[in-house]
């Protein structure tokens, strides 16, 4: 019944490929043609970059004697390359090749300048990591390598070394009745700790290598004692912390070396600041009693790496403004589709639906991780240079830190790309995904760290939800082994930088995975 | 695979209303296919649903006898215009193309040609969001024209083209078929497809209401009507209705005939010397004849009220 005339069309067109790549490539020649989107997403890595260099210039560190303006010190590095707080009482001679010193510490005291809750009074008292034994360090300098093996106030004996590592002995708080024998050998580069109750039967607490080390070190005791660090919840919100001088003072006796070490009278000295305080000028300056073989070595201060200066994390603050943008514009990149109905246009070009968001994401990812890249980039290099030039103490890190913050800014750039790309397919409605992509990323991130949140809630906040991937910027580890107010407020995440980023990027693959779904199964 | 559209009983129900109710037909290579029926009937969602858009409860679709979401080059077998409106105002139209050219690996060449054979010219390089309704049916044509498809299925391509387009179209959609391509169009309108369709398929209430040519459609419709122009009128309907005829009286002076042609009419009437002024037989325009099949359809959707398709929902 039909009149067909002529026989079917045939294109002359070369016969095409079905490859994921035109896809890829059809996506991206979407994104770039829209102009909007293109000056978006520049405007978020300029916010990225302006609002770190701003932050950078408005920084400005001054140190004066006096009325006399001078270079503001630089504080020591370890032997890592951390910046380091290497305050102690060190009474020590020197120590040539192998050798060994050893120990009775039988006393621990101190005492705690003002504390809560009046602050009116100097109570006697340790804090928790109030620390002296014996030491062997690469000379006096600060900063200089060293392994000890200490009783601590709160926390046992522990061998410890190059100041951010830390091994736990026997637990137990020392006194007269219950003395530790303290024993530190160095055997080359080893430096191995042995502790004793009575001064036979040893255990061995932990080895060092410290690599490098001089056939000349200093050997003896040491005393520290770290400020009294003491955490005030605000009454609107956020926290309140304070830092109190205090001193430890310990009583060793049967002191013995073995090994080539220097004659005459022990050298005593205080490394790093000390002695500058009231309590050390009118009641008890820091320093070594000796009386028929017993020494009494009062300090204060701690060995530990320091975090006075800008970590350049802070820097990327503006991180979270620009990831705002990508927000916007990583939703609009598929909801605008749905707008005008040009997903059908979409959906028959590639009719295998499924990988219409991946292709989607692909791009958005790429184009967001180059932008971020490049602002974290220019933000750290030059915001770096601005600081130190304002006379600022930018703490040191490792190239691989600082690679990692920057691949990670970009990173998290991407994952929030994705994750907001996929809630645009799942809702197909802008407003709704941006602000879902908001309240799980955005909003948990200043709830966190802006302190109006129980430290405890933040951190919960920085482990459950897609806010977590910030952790890829954190520089400064945390350390057991010394006390600090570890909060997000503070850059601390409760997740490592990758596990951060791994939750992040778990919930851009769920959202995906999710929108997949969705888009293969409904109607267009 | 010879180059078609078939559709076998689809069905297709949006909540309590029947989108398609076993709707079946097949579009031959060679020929402009026309799809009408009033709106509603079905035409955007059975479109849909032939383009993997839209899942049918029941029956099936194919292009070049597969399913259209397992074709590996879907614009090299099926070009598709279903929404003009469907584009990003931001973008050029060339942009537009070029896009759904790197969809199918096809490159820039491709898109400045289909932009002439579209004749969008110079107009191309704007953003088509400034683009009035006709210029974005001739990019929608130019979109669908990409892969250079032997099959074509464009939804309303007339809507909003002045006179000087719906000309350009109907050639054009004339000459792609008369290249061996199947084009389908869909239109409410019969009369827009006059001239263009060689085929039509006339559809009502989600099934096809009638599949012929339409020569055999006006033929159809064309009953034997005549209308009668006489001062007499008692006599001349008497004496036609002793001839066995059917007679209504329309007018004063008017009378419908049904049943005796109208050479016989003019014998019948001279023979017993009734006067009459004018015969004239009737002959039923193709939009005549549309009506008269969809007018249960019509029916329908009065009862029904306005229903959006789902093409209008999205706009």
């Amino acid at each position: 019944m039909t009149t067909a005339t002529g026989t079917p069309y045939r294109s002359a067109l070369p016969p095409g490929r079905d490859r994921f790549a035109h896809l890829l490539r059809s996506e991206w020649t979407k994104f770039r043609t829209v102009r909007g989107w293109v000056i978006t997403t520049t405007i978020a890595a300029l916010v990225v970059a302006l609002l770190g260099l701003l932050f950078a210039s408005g920084s400005r560190s001054t140190c004066g004697i006096g009325p006399i303006e001078v270079a503001c010190p630089t504080p020591p590095v370890g032997p890592d390359g951390e910046a380091v707080d290497d305050t102690f009482y060190f009474v020590h001679r020197s120590l040539t090749g192998d050798g060994d010193i050893t120990v009775r510490l039988t006393s621990m005291t101190g005492i705690i300048t003002y504390p809560p809750p009046d602050h009116d009074e100097i109570v006697p008292g340790l804090v928790p990591w109030a620390k002296a034994g014996v030491i062997v360090k690469d000379g006096t300098r600060e900063g200089s390598a060293y392994a000890a093996l200490m009783a601590t106030a709160r926390h046992g004996v522990r061998m410890q070394h190059n100041f951010t590592h830390d091994t736990a002995g026997r637990p137990g708080v020392v006194s007269p009745a219950s003395p530790r024998w303290l024993r530190l050998t160095r055997s080359g580069d080893t430096l191995t700790g042995y502790e004793s109750a009575d001064g036979t039967r040893w255990t061995k607490v932990g080895t060092a290598r410290l690599a490098g080390l001089p056939a000349t070190v200093q050997v003896g005791l040491f005393v520290a004692s770290p400020g009294d660090l003491t955490v005030k919840q605000g009454s609107l919100g956020g926290s309140i912390e304070q830092v109190r001088f205090t001193q430890a003072t310990a009583v060793f006796d049967h002191l013995s070396l073995r090994g080539a070490t220097s004659p005459g009278e022990w050298s005593r000295q205080g490394v790093g600041r000390t002695g500058d305080t009231d309590w050390e000028r009118y009641h008890r300056p820091a320093g070594l009693e000796e009386s028929g073989g017993t020494f009494t070595v009062t300090g204060s201060g701690d060995m530990a790496p320091s975090v006075d200066g800008h970590q350049i994390e802070r820097l990327l603050t503006g991180a979270l403004a620009g990831l705002i943008v990508v927000i916007v514009v990583a939703v609009m990149f598929v909801t605008a589709e749905y707008r005008r109905g040009l997903i059908r246009t979409t959906l028959l070009a590639g009719p295998r639906r499924g990988r219409m968001p991946v292709a989607k994401a692909v791009v958005i990812a790429a184009v967001v991780f180059v932008a971020g890249l490049a602002a974290a980039t220019v933000t750290v290099v030059f915001g770096r240079r601005i600081l130190v030039a304002n006379g600022n103490h930018v703490l040191p890190m490792s190239w691989l830190t600082e690679v990692r913050v920057i691949a990670g800014t970009a990173a998290l750039f991407a994952f929030t790309a994705v994750f907001a790309l996929a809630l645009g397919a799942l809702f197909r409605r802008g407003v709704a995904a941006v602000i879902t992509a908001m309240v799980t990323i955005v909003v948990p991130f200043i709830l966190a760290t802006a302190s109006v949140l129980p430290d405890g809630a933040a951190q919960w906040l920085l482990r459950l939800t897609p806010a977590a991937g910030f952790a890829i910027q954190q520089t400064m580890p945390q350390y057991a082994h010394v006390l600090r107010h570890y909060v997000p407020a503070a850059g601390y995440y409760p997740l490592a930088p990758w596990a951060g980023l791994a939750v992040l990027g778990g919930y851009a693959a769920l959202a995906l995975g999710l929108a997949v779904f969705r888009v293969r199964r409904r109607d267009a | 695979m010879e180059a078609t559209i078939e559709v076998t009983g689809l069905r297709k129900r949006f909540g309590q209303i029947m989108a398609l109710d076993g709707m079946s037909f097949t579009v031959m290579p060679g020929q402009v296919t026309g799809f009408v029926g009033p709106n509603g009937a079905g035409k955007s969602t059975t479109m849909r649903v032939i383009l993997g858009l839209d899942a049918a409860d029941e029956g099936r679709a194919l292009v070049s006898g597969r399913p259209y979401q397992s074709l590996r080059n879907p614009l090299s077998q099926v070009g598709a215009l279903l929404d003009a409106n469907a584009l990003q105002p931001s973008r050029t139209a060339r942009d537009h193309l070029l896009w759904l050219a790197h969809s199918q690996g096809l490159s820039a060449k491709r898109v400045d040609e289909v932009i002439e054979q579209a004749g969008l010219g110079s107009a191309a390089r704007r953003k088509a969001g400034g683009y009035s309704l006709g210029m974005r049916q001739r990019l929608g044509i130019a979109a669908a024209l990409l892969g250079d498809p032997p099959v074509l299925m464009l939804d309303e391509p007339f809507n909003g083209l002045d006179p000087e387009g719906i000309v350009w179209i109907r050639r054009f959609l004339r000459s792609l078929a008369a290249e061996g391509r199947a084009v389908l169009v869909s239109s409410h309108l019969m009369g827009e497809l006059q001239d263009a369709a060689g085929h039509l398929v006339v559809v009502g209430r989600g099934r096809v209401v009638a599949d012929t040519s339409v020569a055999d459609l006006i033929a159809t419709a064309s009953s034997d009507q005549v209308t009668l122009r006489t001062t007499a009128r008692s006599e001349a309907m008497t004496v036609l209705a002793h001839a066995g005829a059917t007679v209504a009286a329309t007018d004063r002076d008017t009378l419908t005939v049904s049943g005796l042609a109208a050479e016989r009419i003019v014998a019948l009437l001279s023979e017993k010397a009734v006067p009459f002024s004018e015969v004239a037989a009737h002959r039923a325009t193709l939009e005549e004849a549309y009506l008269d099949l969809t007018r249960d359809a019509v029916e329908f959707r009065a009862a029904a009220g306005p229903r959006a398709t789902g093409q209008e929902a999205a706009r």
